[in-house]
């Protein structure tokens, strides 16, 4: 599914942010990427969906080999991947129905499909009475929600999650997590960067710890493992 | 693209215009006031040729003929003038119909004299109008050239103001370059500012982009709904502008037409209208089309 070759990148102003990252990442799998802030996280996510190139090595995602990737195909690409962020990025002048709605739109879904399937996403992530709505007047934790719909609703093979926790309370947070758990038991792949220890430590999956450019530790059922 | 998408391009650039709402005001101001200095300048400027070309017009070629001559060779030049590709038109004066003008013009007792004893001393005359003004002292040359093909020497003085003529034609050449001038600086500043206004619409819209593009938009289906965003607030900016300027114009033109003046007149709106129409929402969808395909342009490589 992820794929990772001795994968470097080397930032414009001389920043090693990662140093040789081998990884493999299976079908339906759900991965924690934790480790202390600046060591490389980020990176390790915008490269999954080719927000950056690597310095060095090979990446591959999905059967697409992102270094031979070209400009025009990398819609493509994204178009099997959800994205999901910690300060949810939703366009601001469209409701929750619109915003989810674009990410069918720009594949030329036909309109009596997605009006089905919104609606569908919309109620899985328990917003569907709040369709109408424009981001500024729903909650942090009703944003995320809207934020995982859009990232699901064209049933991609990979979510990509930076800290999708970050900006919400403890309670609300499980909710999220609850809502990412369900999403990967249907079979889609979870890439989750976080700093939520509660959460890596009560939900046990696998854990990439990253530290310094370079991935320290990798366990199947893992902890947290740091003390803040 | 198929239609539904193009029908959805169309509706969420429409959709855009309000979503945006002063900004889209602030866009639409702009090419109201870029598009009103250009308007006017080019109204100023068609009437400034006009005038000018009515001045230009006022120019003519007197050729005084040798007392002596004959009316066949009167004809005869007459022909000559007549086949000169320059010449527009001409009309003879004879010698009576001169010392009629100079009565009228300076009163019975100057010429008097003249009439009394029957020694009429005005030459017989043509007065010769050119099609370009410009040509006048080329003509009144080749006019004065005819003497030399014909050892009668018909042509006894050529006159247009000399000097005078010179120096109008280059006035009115002048005023002409000054104008198209004003109406170049001006299209000039109307674009920067006009872009620049967008620039700042759609720097505040760069996240937008970015989140549309990781959604796995491509940069078409992006640009598009720009597009017509960007053509509506131009071509609506530029209704606006039109409605102003012929409305105004309309006015200039009914207060004119009080006057009786065969010195000048504006343009009449009615022939004017159809293609300064054309021009200015012309303008509106070019600047709307070009302002923002320039602009998302730098935010679309994420």
């Amino acid at each position: 599914m992820i794929d990772m070759q001795d994968v470097w990148k080397t930032y414009p102003n001389g920043t090693h942010a990662l140093k040789g990252v081998s990884v493999q990442i299976d079908r339906s799998e759900f991965v924690y990427v934790v480790g202390p802030s600046g060591a490389g996280k980020s990176t390790f996510m915008k490269l999954i969906y080719r927000e950056e190139t690597p310095s060095k090595g090979q990446i591959s995602v999905n059967g697409f080999n992102l270094s031979k990737l070209k400009q025009r195909n990398i819609p493509l690409l994204r178009r099997n991947i959800g994205v999901i962020f910690q300060d949810y990025r939703l366009l601001p002048k469209l409701t929750a129905y619109e915003n989810v709605a674009f990410a069918m739109e720009v594949i030329e879904t036909p309109r009596r499909i997605m009006k089905k399937r919104v609606m569908e996403v919309l109620d899985l992530v328990g917003l569907k009475s709040k369709a109408g709505r424009e981001p500024s007047q729903l909650s942090g934790g009703e944003q995320q929600r809207v934020a995982i719909a859009r990232a699901i609703v064209n049933n991609p093979s990979v979510i990509v999650a930076d800290e999708p926790t970050g900006n919400l309370d403890p309670e609300t947070s499980w909710g999220i997590m609850q809502l990412l758990d369900e999403i990967n038991f249907r079979g889609t792949t979870v890439v989750m960067a976080t700093h939520n220890r509660e959460i890596v430590n009560t939900m046990r999956k696998r854990v990439l710890a990253i530290e310094d450019g370079q991935v320290v530790r990798d366990q199947l059922r893992g902890e947290y493992g740091y003390e803040f | 693209m198929n239609f539904n998408t193009l029908l959805r391009h169309f509706r969420e650039g429409t959709k855009n215009v309000f979503r945006n709402g002063w900004m889209s005001v602030a866009s639409m101001l702009s090419i109201v006031v870029s598009l009103m200095l250009l308007g006017v300048a080019l109204l100023l400027v068609l009437n400034l040729d006009r005038a000018a070309d009515r001045i230009d017009k006022q120019v003519e070629i007197s050729v005084y003929l040798n007392l002596e001559i004959t009316k066949a060779e009167t004809d005869i030049i007459e022909q000559q003038i007549r086949e000169m590709p320059e010449v527009q038109d001409m009309t003879f004066v004879s010698k009576e119909e001169g010392l009629e003008t100079m009565r009228q013009s300076l009163g019975d007792a100057m010429v008097k004299g003249y009439e009394e004893n029957g020694t009429n001393p005005l030459p017989d005359m043509f007065k010769v109008q050119v099609i370009e003004a410009t040509t006048v002292p080329f003509v009144a040359e080749k006019i004065s050239a005819l003497n030399d093909s014909n050892p009668d020497k018909p042509v006894y003085d050529v006159d247009y103001g000399k000097g005078t003529a010179e120096k109008l034609f280059k006035w009115t050449q002048a005023i002409r370059t000054v104008g198209v001038v004003i109406v170049l600086a001006l299209g000039l500043m109307a674009m920067f500012l006009i872009a620049n206004t967008i620039k700042v619409t759609i720097i505040a819209r760069r996240r937008e982009i970015a989140i549309m593009k990781l959604v796995g938009a491509t940069n078409r289906f992006i640009r598009w709904p720009f597009l017509i965003e960007g053509v509506l607030v131009g071509m609506t900016g530029a209704a606006i502008t039109l409605a102003i300027l012929l409305y105004g114009y309309y006015r200039v033109e009914l207060a004119y037409s009080g006057w009786d003046t065969t010195q000048f007149t504006p343009l009449p709106l009615g022939d004017l209208w159809i293609w300064f129409s054309v021009l200015i929402l012309g303008l509106g969808f070019l600047i709307g089309a070009w302002g923002s395909t320039i602009s998302i342009r730098k935010f679309l490589k994420v």
